[in-house]
């Protein structure tokens, strides 16, 4: 039963990964890209990463790929006329690096054979939220509170980055945008 | 049950086609996301080994990098869309200033 669950799943992460990257749109691209991380979900489910499949839902699915369609809609890009045709020396040159990339893995892990673990008896118990987060604000305190200054620090960083500068070097009013007569209409 | 080695062998070919994508595609957003399937098939294979190992740490990492990954998406955009307002598209081949 389990085995079906798997080749069904991975079947569908490498076609949604493939459909991502060889997507004209870019919103095709991203709508893929979500089921794809949906996938993946089901599949730490599989590993019995109950905790993790959830946040993947949530952060990746959710919360990441809501800003990537942000952005995309926010720049209305036109879609590329054709991928392959525009570069097909370049295409072939990717493919190639790309089985070496594979050959060098699957290479390494073939050396592996022997020396890979069975599926742990404790691997139910590791996966619940109790267990992460018994190791979580424990052993790994310092890392998250290192976390926390990251994504603060990455905000800021974002907003200093996309803010627009005159030529002058003033920079974009953020508050106001409405012309004067407007906001006179408003008051009244 | 499933042995860890499909799940790495999983990973690789996800890996491999988030590389490709990487060296083919020409819009910055699509190529930013090719760099986050790289990242999330790396996550497989450490929830994989994780689980079997019967040990949380690699769960933890899991968790680390996806908030990295939340915060390199944040800035990354950010750059895109600075890119968007100098040269009114998000084609990388024109990001020719520093090549000689």
């Amino acid at each position: 039963m389990e085995i079906y669950a798997f080749i069904l799943l991975s079947l569908l992460a490498i076609a949604t990964s493939i459909g991502t990257v060889l997507n004209r749109s870019a919103v095709n691209s991203a709508l893929f890209m979500v089921l794809h991380l949906l996938t993946l979900a089901g599949l730490y489910l599989l590993l019995r990463a109950q905790f993790l499949a959830i946040i993947q839902v949530i952060v990746y699915a959710g919360a990441i790929m809501v800003l990537f369609l942000f952005v995309i809609m926010l720049l209305n890009v036109e879609e590329e006329e054709n991928i392959i045709k525009n570069s097909r020396f370049g295409f072939i040159g990717a493919f190639m690096v790309g089985a070496l990339l594979l050959g060098q893995v699957v290479y390494s892990l073939l050396g592996l054979a022997g020396l890979l673990p069975e599926l742990s008896g404790q691997a139910e118990a590791i996966g619940t939220v109790e267990a992460i987060g018994d190791v979580m604000f424990t052993v790994y305190l310092m890392p998250l509170q290192v976390t926390a200054i990251l994504l603060t620090s990455a905000v800021v960083g974002a907003m200093m980055i996309a803010e627009f500068t005159h030529a002058d070097g003033t920079h974009q009013d953020l508050i106001e945008h409405a012309p004067e007569d407007q906001v006179d209409e408003g008051a009244a | 049950m499933i042995s860890i080695e499909w799940f790495i062998a999983l990973s690789a070919v996800l890996f491999t086609i988030g590389a490709i994508g990487v060296m083919v595609r020409r819009n910055a957003i699509v190529l930013f996301m090719c760099i986050e399937l790289m990242l999330n098939a790396v996550n497989i294979s450490l929830v994989a080994f994780s689980s079997y190992h019967g040990n949380v740490e690699g769960h933890m990492l899991v968790l680390f990098s996806l908030s990295v990954a939340a915060a390199e998406a944040v800035v990354g955009l950010a750059l895109i869309i600075a890119l968007f307002r100098n040269t009114l598209s998000v084609d990388i081949r024109n990001l020719t200033l520093m090549r000689f």
